[in-house]
């Protein structure tokens, strides 16, 4: 039956809330919303490691080891991410990725 | 039809609709705070699926880290970078129409291929506390990748405050 929850249930949540971190992360013109795409991405991969480690692997924790570095890393990214945003809007007065332009020409 | 579920199957689809529809609005709400405040609830549902999963450790990490610092972090970018009205500051970009069929292609490709797939189930209990297995794994196979990850916190740390304040050539 299609209610009873297994790991597909699991994988496919995590598909299409990573479906939707891509599509904030590439369809929108702030620089801020595309940050929280990148979160929302990130987060899919976690319930996928996660989901991955309590099915097919319970007695070992290597999933939730890992969620935890990829936790690490999300604040490292958000907080430089943040901060060149910030940067570049003291410069530019803008947060909006179609007038960062310095390198087009 | 709903004979035979349990109660984690009820609380899985509670929450994947409450992760769903916020993650959606995250992407559609028109003003950024609004998106932030989502991003939030989604964050809050991704930690009960967590529970569901019975990984409490990572769980209690996801709000502390995640609700705690990234999305107050995030709040504060939203509020240093916009001055004039929040009305319609989570704009779309030029190729959000083809975005839109990219992804969906995409996850069209992704859920085929995850229903093809027969997974090495292991019908086995879960350990029934993982913070002291997390501990050992971390300070015994994993404890360089953990070494480089305290680093590269520390780097990225001192990046952000020397992209935002400007390095300064002392005299």
């Amino acid at each position: 039956m299609i209610l009873h929850v297994s790991l597909n249930h699991y994988l496919i949540l995590a598909a299409i809330l990573f479906c939707i971190g891509l599509y904030g992360a590439v369809a929108k013109q702030n620089a801020i919303s595309i940050l929280m795409g990148i979160e929302l991405m990130l987060n899919a991969v976690n319930i996928n490691l996660i989901a991955f480690n309590r099915f097919m692997q319970p007695a070992i924790l290597v999933g939730h080891v890992f969620s935890i570095f990829v936790i690490a890393l999300a604040a490292a990214e958000v907080a430089i991410g943040l901060a060149l945003v910030l940067s570049v809007y003291r410069d530019r007065r803008t947060v909006n990725i179609e007038d960062f332009n310095w390198l087009k020409w | 039809m709903l004979d035979g579920l349990t109660i984690a199957d009820i609380v899985f689809w509670i929450l994947a609709s409450l992760i769903l529809v916020a993650g959606t609005s995250v992407v559609m709400a028109r003003n950024l705070v609004h998106a932030a405040l989502f991003m939030v609830l989604t964050f809050f549902g991704i930690s009960g699926i967590y529970v569901l999963l019975e990984a409490d450790f990572i769980a209690v990490v996801q709000i502390l880290i995640y609700v705690g610092a990234i999305a107050v972090l995030i709040m504060f970018g939203v509020m240093l970078t916009q001055r004039e009205d929040m009305g319609e500051t989570n704009a779309y970009s030029a190729h959000g129409r083809s975005a839109a069929i990219v992804v969906g292609t995409f996850l069209l490709v992704i859920i085929i291929a995850l229903s093809a797939t027969k997974w090495l189930i292991h019908p086995q209990a879960a350990l029934p506390e993982t913070v002291g297995p997390i501990a050992d794994l971390m300070l015994t196979t994993f404890v360089i990748p953990f070494e480089a990850v305290a680093i590269l916190l520390t780097v990225a740390v001192l990046g952000a405050i020397i992209l935002s304040k400007g390095a300064r050539r002392t005299p």
